[in-house]
């Protein structure tokens, strides 16, 4: 009993390392905002690695932790990222923007933060009314049914007759940004951890009973449709808050551009990071966009090296080609990803290395004993 | 008369996209009856037949291109299920679903590598794409070509499932999985086969539809195999005859819509009907019914 509170007392203090570790990254992070120049491509890819962080944890929420195999993720980003351009373009830009559509027939704005609310709420709530009909499905349909949902919502979206609130096929702009890259890592980060607190409650531990096994969960007394419902839900609602930074981040949108293979993106990500991992998808993503757009930008360009040898194979299209190699070799040979399901902490980290001392202790005394035997 | 004319070019385009998205959807449903697997690379190996055929015709002659380009395409299918999916086999449905996609990522990224993201001029085929006239409208032979060149191809495939050995093997492989291998089928030779039947029916279906929309692109894939795969959904999965005529339904309401200004929604039209067809009828017009046992 005193060892139980002990372990708890010494998993707590854990905790608050790994709260500050985080904060301390943040503090980096300003710090590097007033010393490095702010358009240098390492805030490009935080920004957008911290939006991508958010969908890929939004997502592993339903596929990772709840089992359901959804494929709509694009859809409720695109719902997130409407809502938010429509409701907060000023009125003094309406007119230019809805340069087809007479300035749209919405004539207020909402302040940012519960515009970006909304888009988490309108896409939630688009969820609860889909989740109806479509939870009811097994894993590969359900897969199926939520991406042509998707792509009716991106259909809708286009509609010209809807095109005095969406603007029909043409861009959204002129809405309110953010500058500073703290702005979607504080979003991120304050969403993520909302998502961990869930993950870690009592409905956490039900999502992943219905993941590991539905029957035995329903004969347990858990009522699946509802803790599906909330499940579907609650990741709606992050991808939509993520849809509405990624159009913050984009400065335009256009429902054209959410496809389904931004959801297998996503995907990707979530595979690369481990399914049921939330800081494997964290971690996976600032890797990938990091990646895609700085580190492999360089496969996209022909090279010519100063002996003059032309190095073959490069040029536009490369860096996607080797991207998808990767991603094949990891689903194939690596299907655990970077984390599998654990989870990143210092705790772990700590634990970790404590094992592996005593293993490297247990291995030194070993070897001597064999020595001195050797020796007699 | 005249609203004949008027709609017969939308129903003749609705009957010949219909025929295409069958031989697509043959491929869909007969992975899925024998693995359980959405293959969703499927699109994309369409449309690299589509892109072999650009390819070809301008190393070989014509007539030596479509073979070459069906056995071409029929060993990509073959080497894609035994390099992504064979070694997953007992892994779960979710990792060799995510594969899929991993495959249909890499396949959509090879073409736009190979060529430079660029839209490729499909070669016209000289008879097949010439253009005819009947009732007063005008459109081209292969629109005629494709529902009987289809329906043939069906018919030789149900009989080959009916009433040869291997079909039988087909057959007791999708009813049961380890039961068959243990009467001795040999099943990934079997499940070997279904690729390159898919496949090859796959690259004719590529054949006739690029031959009347003549422009290949990296993407050109996507939607087809999604319109098939819910054509082999709506026919009940698993049921050849299904597929068939539901890719011809949907082919047909698709391009009605298109003829009553809806262009936008004909894509989400064909979502719509999928999602009906799952809540309401889930084992499809010709499906079988089967329930999970704890």
């Amino acid at each position: 009993m005193e060892q139980n509170m002990l372990r708890k007392k010494r998993s707590l203090k854990y905790t608050y390392i790994d709260c500050a570790i985080i904060i301390g990254l943040f503090v980096l992070l300003a710090v590097l905002e007033n010393i490095m120049m702010p358009t240098h491509i390492f805030f490009t890819v935080v920004k957008k690695g911290a939006i991508y962080a958010l969908l890929a944890v939004s997502m592993n929420l339903l596929n990772g932790f709840t089992g359901l195999f959804s494929l709509g993720q694009a859809g409720f980003m695109l719902i997130g990222a409407y809502t938010y351009a429509i409701f907060t373009i000023p009125l003094e830009m309406r007119e230019s923007v809805y340069m087809y559509y007479d300035g749209g027939i919405i004539n207020f704005t909402l302040p940012v933060v519960v515009a970006v609310i909304l888009a988490g709420i309108m896409a939630a709530a688009f969820a609860f009314l889909i989740g109806w009909p479509v939870l009811r499905l097994k894993s590969d349909y359900l897969a199926i049914a939520t991406l042509g949902f998707a792509e009716i919502i991106r259909a809708i979206f286009q509609w010209d007759k809807l095109g005095v609130i969406t603007n029909g096929a043409n861009l959204l702009r002129r809405y309110p940004k953010f500058t500073s890259a703290l702005v979607p890592c504080a979003v991120a980060a304050l969403c993520i951890a909302i998502i961990l607190l869930l993950i870690n409650s009592s409905y956490g531990r039900a999502f992943k009973a219905i993941r590991d096994d539905e029957i035995a969960a329903e004969a347990m007394g858990i009522n699946l449709f509802r803790h599906k419902q909330m499940s579907f839900m609650t990741s709606s609602f992050f991808a939509g808050i993520g849809g509405a930074l990624l159009a913050m981040f984009q400065t335009t949108v256009q429902a054209n551009a959410f496809k389904s293979a931004m959801t297998y993106e996503i995907l990707l990500i979530v595979v690369i990071g481990g399914i049921g991992s939330v800081s494997g998808s964290v971690l996976a993503s600032f890797l990938y966009i990091a990646a895609s757009e700085w580190w492999l930008r360089f496969l996209d360009s022909p090279m010519v090296l100063d002996n003059g040898f032309q190095v073959p194979l490069l040029r536009v299209g490369f860096r996607k080609v080797v991207f998808s190699v990767v991603i094949m070799i990891i689903v194939l040979f690596y299907s655990r990803g970077l984390m599998g399901d654990k989870e990143l902490r210092t705790e772990n980290v700590v634990n970790g290395f404590r094992k592996s001392k005593k293993k490297l202790r247990e291995w030194i005394s070993d070897r001597r004993k064999k020595n001195r035997e050797v020796a007699e | 008369m005249d609203f004949v004319q008027a709609n017969l070019p939308y129903l003749l385009a609705g009957i010949s996209v219909g025929g295409q998205y069958a031989l697509i959807a043959i491929g869909y449903t007969m992975v899925y009856g024998i693995l359980r697997l959405i293959n969703f690379a499927h699109g994309d190996v369409f449309m690299v037949a589509g892109l072999l055929m650009v390819y070809l015709v301008t190393a070989v002659p014509l007539a030596a291109a479509i073979p070459l380009m069906i056995l071409f395409t029929v060993l990509i299918g073959f080497t894609i299920e035994r390099v992504a999916y064979k070694p997953l086999r007992s892994a779960p449905r979710m990792s060799i679903m995510i594969s899929a996609i991993g495959v249909s990522y890499l396949i959509q990224n090879l073409a736009y590598y190979v060529t430079g993201g660029l839209a490729k001029t499909y070669p016209s085929i000289p008879w097949v794409s010439d253009t005819v006239t009947i009732l007063g409208a005008t459109t081209r032979r292969v629109t005629l070509i494709t529902p009987v060149l289809t329906i043939i191809l069906v018919i030789a495939l149900v009989a080959l499932i009916k009433y040869t050995k291997i079909g039988m093997a087909m057959r007791a492989v999708s009813r049961d999985f380890e039961t068959s291998q243990l009467m001795g089928i040999k099943v990934d030779s079997v499940i070997s086969i279904t690729f390159i039947i898919g496949t090859g029916l796959a690259a004719v279906g590529s054949l006739l539809f690029f031959s009347s929309y003549t422009a290949v692109t990296p993407v050109a894939g996507a939607m087809p195999g999604l319109k098939a795969f819910v054509a082999a959904v709506f026919g009940g999965i698993g049921s050849i005859p299904g597929a068939v005529l539901g890719a011809f339904i949907i082919g047909i309401c698709e391009n009605i819509i298109k003829g009553l200004g809806w262009t936008t929604f004909s894509d989400a039209f064909t979502f719509a009907l999928l999602i009906v067809i799952l809540v309401v009828k889930p084992s499809g017009l010709f499906g079988e019914k089967n329930t999970d046992k704890v």
